[in-house]
C-alpha cells in the first residue's frame, strides 16, 4: 500500500510564518526553520534577527551575488536590507536574553506534552551541538517548533515526557510536523489543523502522547 | 608608541608558549582569523586550550580543525562538541570519541558573555540560559526576579586572534557585516590580541573615531593580509 501523503517543509514552516505578526522580531533556527523566510506576506513587517550578530537581514543572496562578510545563523549568505544592523556576539545575545525576540522557530528531536523539547544531543554520540538554542529556547518570547512527526523508522518524537536531554523546560508553544499543527495547552498537545486526508484517530495512532481534539479541528492552512 | 605591525604572521604568533589559551572568533567561517591559525599551525604550540564557536569544520579549509587535527589542542570550549550533521566525523570528533581531547560544551550566548565578562572585569553573572537543563547542574542557582538563573564565571584568554576588515597604527579595529561576530568580545578577553586585517593598515587618524569596533588599546599586533594570504 502506497504510503499517505504528508506536509512537505515549505508548507510547514509557512503556516508557521503565518502566526508571525507585524513588527515581530523573528529568530530562524539552522535547518528547516529557514524555510520560514521563503514565506512572503507584504501585509506583515517582521524584523529578522540572527545569532551571529545582524538584525534586519534580507533573503538569501543568489549564487554569485553573495557578500563575503554576510552571513545567517546557518552561515549562508544572504542579503542586505536598507536599515540592517549589525551587533558583536555579546551585543546579539543580550538582545535574545533581553526578551526581545517575539518568536524563535526550532527543529528538534523530540517535544513533550509538557513543552520541554530537546534538540542538542543523542546518546549514541559523544557531544553535543547547542549553539545559541539554550539562550534562545530560554529567553524569546514564543519558541515554534518544525519537525518530523516521527523518526524515519517511525520512533515516537510527541512524547509524554522527553527522552532526551532538554533544550529548555515548558517553552514550546506552537509545534508543526508533516501531520499537522499542534499547540501545547497546559493540558497538552492539542491538535489545531491535521494534514489533508489525514483524521484525528490516525494522527494519534502515530503519536505517543495523547492529543486533544478541540471541536473546532481544521484542515491544514496553505494559505493566510 | 611602539610598533604593532608585525610583517608575517609567523613572527607575530612565535611566542605562543605549550599549554595556551587561545581564543579563535569566526561564525559560518566569516571573521575567521585563517591566515593566523596557519602560522600557529606551523609554530607547533601544543597542549593549546581552544575557546571557538565550534570545535573546527570539514570543508578543507584553514580553521580549528587545522590545529585539533594536528593535535596541537588539548581542549576545547565551544557551543558544539558534535557537528549538526552526524556524518560529519571532523579531526575533533574523531580524537574525542577516543578521550584523545577534552571539551567544555557552552551556550553560545553563555560563551560570549563569559568573555566580555572576562574583558570587563564583571567576577560572574547569572543567566536564565540553560537552566532546568544537564548543563546546569551543579551550578549555582538563583532566583532573581522571579526567574531562576544560573551562575557563570568569566571566560579569560592569553592570546585572541582577530580577523579585521580595517586597523589603523595604533590598532583601532573596525569589522565588516557579520564579520564582527566573537572578535570584540575575544579582543578584550584575551591579554595578547593578534590582528589579521584585510586592508592596508592606516595612520592613525585615518578611521572614525565613532566607528571604532575595538579600541586599539586592546590590540597588540597587526599583520596586513598579503596579496597570496588566505582570504576565504
Amino acid at each position: 500500500m502506497a504510503e499517505k501523503p504528508k506536509l512537505d517543509r515549505q508548507s510547514m514552516c509557512d503556516r508557521l510564518a503565518m502566526e508571525f505578526q507585524d513588527e515581530w522580531i523573528v529568530n530562524l533556527g539552522v535547518g528547516m526553520p529557514t524555510l520560514c523566510s521563503n514565506y512572503v506576506d507584504t501585509s506583515r513587517d517582521i524584523i529578522t534577527h540572527s545569532e551571529n550578530g545582524v538584525i534586519g537581514y534580507g533573503p538569501l543572496a543568489e549564487e554569485g551575488k553573495e557578500d563575503g562578510h554576510l552571513v545567517n545563523a546557518g552561515g549562508q549568505f544572504v542579503t542586505a536590507q536598507p536599515g540592517m544592523s549589525i551587533l558583536h556576539h555579546a551585543d546579539s545575545f543580550a538582545v535574545i536574553r533581553g526578551g526581545m525576540v517575539d518568536v524563535t522557530v526550532m527543529g528538534a528531536y523530540e517535544v513533550a506534552e509538557n513543552g520541554d523539547f530537546a534538540n542538542w544531543r543523542i546518546p549514541t554520540r559523544k557531544g553535543g551541538g547547542i549553539g545559541g538554542a539554550m539562550d534562545l529556547a530560554a529567553c524569546a518570547k514564543r519558541v515554534f517548533i518544525a519537525m518530523e512527526h516521527n523518526t524515519r523508522d517511525g520512533g515516537q518524537k510527541l512524547l509524554n515526557r522527553c527522552s532526551l536531554p532538554i533544550t529548555a523546560p515548558g517553552v514550546v508553544k506552537l509545534l508543526v510536523t508533516d501531520l499537522g499543527l499542534f499547540e501545547i495547552s497546559p493540558e497538552g498537545f492539542v491538535l489545531k489543523e491535521h494534514a489533508p486526508g489525514w483524521n484525528p484517530e490516525e494522527i494519534q495512532e502515530m503519536t505517543e502522547a495523547k492529543l486533544i481534539i478541540p471541536p473546532d479541528l481544521k484542515e491544514f492552512r496553505f494559505k493566510a | 608608541m611602539k610598533n604593532k605591525i608585525y610583517k608575517t604572521f609567523d613572527e607575530a604568533v612565535a611566542d605562543v608558549p605549550d599549554g595556551s589559551t587561545v581564543m579563535i572568533p569566526g561564525f559560518g567561517g566569516i571573521g575567521m582569523p585563517r591566515n593566523l591559525i596557519a602560522a600557529l599551525n606551523r609554530q607547533g604550540a601544543k597542549d593549546l586550550t581552544g575557546v571557538s564557536n565550534n570545535a573546527g569544520n570539514l570543508d578543507d579549509k584553514v580553521d580549528v580543525s587545522t590545529l585539533v587535527e594536528a593535535r596541537q589542542m588539548k581542549k576545547m570550549i565551544c557551543a558544539f562538541t558534535a557537528p549538526t550533521h552526524p556524518s560529519r566525523i571532523t579531526p575533533f570528533v574523531e580524537q574525542y570519541n577516543n578521550d584523545e581531547i577534552e571539551a567544555e560544551l557552552v551556550p553560545q550566548g553563555t560563551l560570549a558573555e563569559r568573555m566580555r565578562a572576562a574583558g570587563a572585569g564583571i567576577g560572574g553573572f547569572y543567566t536564565p540560559s540553560s537552566v532546568g537543563t544537564e548543563l546546569a547542574e551543579g551550578k549555582e542557582h538563583r532566583e532573581i526576579n522571579g526567574r531562576m538563573h544560573v551562575l557563570e564565571y568569566p571566560l579569560f584568554g592569553d592570546y585572541a586572534f582577530i580577523r579585521a576588515w580595517k586597523a589603523d597604527t595604533l590598532g583601532n579595529l573596525q569589522f565588516r557585516l557579520t564579520q564582527r561576530n566573537f572578535n570584540v568580545v575575544m579582543a578584550m578577553a584575551a591579554t595578547v590580541t593578534v590582528v589579521e586585517v584585510e586592508n592596508e593598515v592606516v595612520e592613525a587618524g585615518g578611521l572614525d573615531p565613532d566607528n571604532i569596533h575595538v579600541p586599539g588599546i586592546y590590540v597588540n599586533r597587526i599583520v596586513t593580509i598579503p596579496a597570496d594570504g588566505i582570504w576565504y
